[in-house]
C-alpha cells in the first residue's frame, strides 16, 4: 500500500518498546532489511479504525550517535525522507523511572523535524520508588502529546492508537535546541550546499556523514573538506552539545517531576544480584544453567526430532508411492526432501536454545553473565558480549553469528563470529553419535560415567578449547580499528514476557528454516545430481551387466545394492572422491570417506545420510545401528582390514569437528562482515586446522 | 580521586572526565558531573564493576571508571 502510514518506535533499550511493538503488531510482523544494510528491520502492521498503519521498530539506542552497526540505521532512517522506512510518526518511548537519561535520545531526535509523540512507559515502577511526574505539565512545556502506557499490562494502548489516526497532524516538539551556536559557520555552509532546510541535520551530518547511506560520496567529500576547514572537534562539539540537551533538561524537569528516592536505598534487583553475581556463587550458578539448558536441549528434543524424521521418511515413500517414477520424483524425494528434513529435524533444539536465551535475556540474568565473564573473554581477545553468540553456537553457528552484532567494537565482533562455527553445533551431534558408537565401546567407567557419553564430552570440550586458542591467535593478528567499551546497562531483574519468548521461538526457528533452507535445498538437489549421474558410458555398462546377472536369475535384491554401489562410484560425486583420496589418504580417509566429506560442506550431518548411500543401507539416520554394523564389516579391499578403525574414526570426529563444512555459516559470514575476505579467512584457517590434527591424530594413534 | 578507586558500597558525586571520547558515552549513559555515584559490587574475576547513577544500575571496566574523577 502507498499511503499506508509509517510509525516508527524509538527509545533506550529496556524501556518496553520491543513489548509495545509486539503487543501492537502481534503475528503481523515480519523481519526484513533496511534497504542496502544487511540490518535486520522489524516492522509490522496494525489496523486502526479500519486504516492501516507499518510500525516499524527501530533498534534501542541511548543516543542518535552510533556505537555499533545495529544503531547506524537510525540516524540514517530519520535523516532521509526518501528512505521508504522513513516515519510520518516517531513514537518515542520513555521509561519513566529514568526520565532524565530517556529524555536525552528524545531531545536529539524531537530537533529533526518529524512529528513526534511521547509514550510514557514504567510510570508505575517509578512512582514506587517515589518519583513523581505531572505529565500535564510536561506535555505543555513540550507542546506534543505524551501518552501514559503500561507495554506489559498493555493499558493505554487505546489513548496511543488515537494518536496513531492523527499522526500527520501533529506538530513538532517545542523545548529544542538550537545547534547554530556550536558551529555556526559549518551548519550554514552545509545547509546551502547541501540544500537542507533544517539545521540540525546539517550539524548531524557534520558528526556522521561517513555512515549516512544517503549522502552521496562527492557530498562526503565535500562535508569532509568543510569539516576540516572550519576545525570541527566532533568529539568536543558532542561532549558540548550533549551537556547543553542536559541543561535544557533540568529546566524542564525542575518543575515538573518530584524526585523523592532515599539515595542508597536497595531494592530488590540489587539484592537478586548480590547472589548471581558472587564471587563464587556467581559462577557456579552460570555454570548449573548452562548444563540444565544442555540437558534440555537433548532430552526434550529428542521426541520431536524422532517425530520429524518419522514424518519426512513418511512423506518420501508416500510421494514416491503417488508420484510417477523418474527424474523428478527422485530429485524431490532423495535430494531436496532428504535435505528438508536434515534442516528441520534441528527445529526443535534450536527453539529450546533459543527459549533458554530469550528467557535469560528477558529477565536480565545474560547482561550479568557478560558482566561477570566479560574479563576472561577479554584476555583471550573477545568480549564480555562474546558469550551469547558463543553459547548459541553449540545449537547453531548460524544464528549465534547474527547475535554478534550487539558487540559493538569491531574488532571484538569479528573474532566472535571467527571462531564462532568452531564449538561444536547440533550438526556436528549426529556424526559424532555414530563414530563413538562405531568404536568407543558403551562400557561404563568409574561407577557411573558411559564411556560413549565421556567421548562425546571431550569433543564438546575440545571445541570450546579450539576457539579460544583461535581467538588468542587472532587477538594478535587482526588490528584494532576502534578502542573497545564495556560501557552497559546492567536492567533490573523482571519475570519473563511469555509471549514474547513464543515470539522469539517462533521468529527465530521461521528465519532459521527460511534462511538455511534455501542454501540446503540448492545444495542438496545438486548433490543428489552429482551422486546420481555419471560419465553415460560408463553408467551404461553398469547398466547392461546388471540386466544380464537379472537375467541368469541370481538374488535380485543383492544385485540391486551392488549395483547402486558401483553407480555412486562412477557417478560425478564418486570421481571427485577418487579425485581428493590422495590428499585424505594420510588422514586415513578412503574415497567413500571423500565423498561424504564433499557432499557435508553442504550440512554435515548429511554425513550419516552418504555414508548410509554409500554402504548401501536402505534408510537414513534412523536405522543407524544397521549402519553402524556395515561400517564395522567395512574391509580395505586391498589389505582386508577394516576401514573404521579407532584412528581412522577419530581423525574424522576430529575433521567433523574443526572443518568448515557448513554453507549457511559461510553465507552468515559473508552477509554479516559484508566481505569475502572474513568467510574465506575463516574457511581456509578452520579446515586447514582441520587437515593437520587429523593428520596427526591419524598418525599418532595408528 | 577517580571511580575505579572507589570501594565497594561507597558513593560519590562526579566532578569531570579525563577522556573526551570516552565521556561523551559516559554522558549518554547519565554519568554527569554533579550526579552521585555508588559501587554496588565487582564482578568475580575483578573487572568490570557495577554502578548506580541516576536511578540505574550500569557496569563498566575499571580502565573506563578511571576516566571519571570524582569530587574530594
Amino acid at each position: 500500500m502507498i499511503d499506508q502510514i509509517k510509525i516508527a518506535l524509538i527509545g533506550n533499550p529496556n524501556t518496553g518498546k520491543s513489548t509495545l511493538f509486539n503487543a501492537l503488531t502481534g503475528l503481523n510482523q515480519k523481519v526484513g532489511n533496511f534497504p542496502g544494510v544487511t540490518i535486520d528491520k522489524k516492522s509490522g502492521s496494525t489496523l486502526i479504525d479500519g486504516k492501516n498503519f507499518e510500525i516499524i521498530d527501530l533498534p534501542g539506542i541511548y543516543s542518535l550517535y552510533p556505537k555499533s552497526i545495529d544503531e547506524a540505521i537510525v540516524f540514517d532512517v530519520l535523516s532521509d525522507q526518501k528512505n521508504i522506512s522513513h516515519p510520518d510518526l516517531l513514537v518515542v518511548v520513555v521509561d519513566a523511572s529514568n526520565l532524565k537519561r530517556n529524555l536525552l535520545l528524545f531531545s536529539q531526535v524531537a530537533d529533526l523535524g518529524i512529528p513526534i509523540i511521547m509514550a510514557l512507559n514504567m510510570i508505575d515502577i517509578a512512582e514506587k520508588e517515589g518519583i513523581e511526574i505531572d505529565i500535564d505539565g510536561l506535555e505543555s512545556k513540550l507542546k506534543i502529546p505524551i501518552i501514559p502506557i503500561n507495554a506489559r499490562k498493555k493499558v493505554g494502548f487505546t489513548n496511543l492508537k488515537k494518536q496513531f489516526l492523527l499522526a500527520p497532524a501533529i506538530i513538532n516538539a517545542e523545548y529544542r535546541l538550537n545547534v547554530m551556536p556550536l558551529a555556526p559557520d559549518l551548519i550554514c555552509r552545509i545547509q546551502s550546499e547541501l540544500h537542507l532546510s533544517n539545521p540540525t541535520i546539517a550539524y548531524q551530518l557534520a558528526h556522521q556523514y561517513e555512515n549516512l547511506k544517503f549522502v552521496t560520496e562527492d557530498q562526503k567529500i565535500r562535508v569532509k573538506e568543510l569539516v576540516r576547514d572550519s576545525k570541527f572537534d566532533t568529539q568536543k562539539i558532542q561532549a558540548q552539545e550533549t551537556i547543553s540537551r542536559y541543561n535544557l533538561i533540568n529546566e524542564l524537569l525542575f518543575d515538573t517531576v518530584k524526585d523523592r528516592r532515599a539515595s542508597g536505598s536497595e531494592n530488590y534487583s540489587n539484592r537478586i544480584d548480590r547472589v548471581l553475581t558472587h564471587k563464587f556463587f556467581g559462577l557456579i550458578i552460570f555454570m548449573l544453567l548452562l548444563l540444565g539448558m544442555f540437558q534440555a536441549i537433548y532430552t526434550w528434543s529428542a521426541y520431536p526430532m524422532d517425530l520429524i524424521e518419522e514424518l519426512f521418511a513418511w512423506l518420501s515413500t508416500s510421494l514416491k508411492e503417488i508420484l510417477p517414477l523418474g527424474f523428478l520424483t527422485n530429485l524431490l524425494t532423495n535430494g531436496i526432501i532428504a535435505g528438508l528434513s536434515g534442516v528441520i529435524v534441528f527445529v526443535p533444539q534450536i527453539a529450546i536454545l533459543f527459549a533458554f536465551i530469550a528467557i535469560l535475556e528477558d529477565t536480565g540474568y545474560m547482561a550479568r553473565v557478560t558482566f561477570m565473564l566479560d574479563k576472561l573473554m577479554k584476555k583471550v581477545g573477545l568480549n564480555g558480549k562474546s558469550v551469547v553468540p558463543l553459547i548459541g553456537s553449540i545449537a547453531c553457528a548460524v544464528p549465534a553469528i547474527m547475535a554478534a552484532r550487539t558487540i559493538e567494537n569491531w574488532k571484538d565482533r569479528i573474532i566472535t563470529i571467527m571462531v564462532a562455527p568452531l564449538i561444536s553445533c547440533s550438526a556436528r551431534l549426529p556424526v559424532y553419535t555414530i563414530l563413538i558408537a562405531l568404536v568407543v565401546p558403551s562400557k561404563i567407567v568409574l561407577g557411573f560415567v558411559n564411556l560413549q557419553a565421556l567421548a562425546l564430552m571431550f569433543m564438546y570440550l575440545l571445541s570450546f578449547a579450539a576457539a579460544i586458542l583461535a581467538a588468542l591467535v587472532m587477538k594478535y593478528l587482526i588490528k584494532a580499528k576502534s578502542r573497545g567499551f564495556f560501557i552497559m546497562e546492567l536492567p533490573v531483574y523482571r519475570m519473563p514476557r511469555w509471549n514474547n519468548v513464543l515470539l522469539t521461538i517462533y521468529l527465530r526457528s521461521k528465519t532459521f528454516v527460511l534462511e538455511a533452507g534455501k542454501v540446503i535445498i540448492i545444495v542438496s538437489a545438486l548433490l543428489w545430481l552429482a551422486a546420481s549421474y555419471g560419465p553415460s558410458k560408463k553408467f551404461e555398462a553398469i547398466e547392461s551387466s546388471y540386466q544380464k546377472q537379472k537375467a541368469s536369475g541370481i538374488n535380485t535384491e543383492n544385485l540391486e545394492r551392488e549395483m547402486q554401489s558401483q553407480k555412486l562410484e562412477a557417478s560425478y560425486a564418486g570421481i571427485l572422491g577418487h579425485v581428493i583420496e590422495p590428499a585424505i589418504r594420510p588422514l586415513g580417509f578412503d574415497w567413500k570417506i571423500g565423498i561424504a566429506l564433499i557432499t557435508s560442506f553442504a550440512a554435515r550431518e548429511v554425513f550419516v545420510g552418504t555414508m548410509a548411500t554409500i554402504y548401501s543401507v536402505e534408510g537414513d539416520a534412523n536405522n543407524s545401528l544397521k549402519l553402524v554394523d556395515k561400517m564395522r564389516q567395512a574391509k580395505n579391499p586391498i589389505t582386508g582390514d577394516p576401514v573404521f578403525t579407532l584412528a581412522v574414526s577419530f581423525s574424522l570426529m576430529i575433521f567433523y569437528a574443526f572443518a568448515m563444512q557448513c554453507m549457511s555459516t559461510v553465507a552468515v559470514t559473508y552477509r554479516e562482515t559484508k566481505s569475502l575476505k572474513w568467510p574465506i579467512i575463516q574457511f581456509v584457517y578452520m579446515t586447514g586446522l582441520a587437515y593437520v590434527s587429523s593428520l596427526l591424530v591419524y598418525q599418532l594413534m595408528s | 580521586m577517580n571511580l575505579a578507586e572507589l570501594n565497594i558500597g561507597e558513593t560519590a558525586i562526579i566532578e569531570s572526565f579525563t577522556d573526551q571520547e570516552m565521556s561523551i558515552k559516559l554522558l549518554e549513559m547519565g554519568c554527569l558531573p554533579g550526579q552521585l555515584v555508588h559501587v554496588n559490587n565487582i564482578a568475580p574475576f575483578g573487572d568490570p564493576m557495577a554502578i548506580t547513577i541516576s536511578g540505574y544500575k550500569l557496569s563498566l571496566r575499571k580502565k573506563e571508571a578511571a576516566t571519571i574523577i570524582l569530587k574530594s
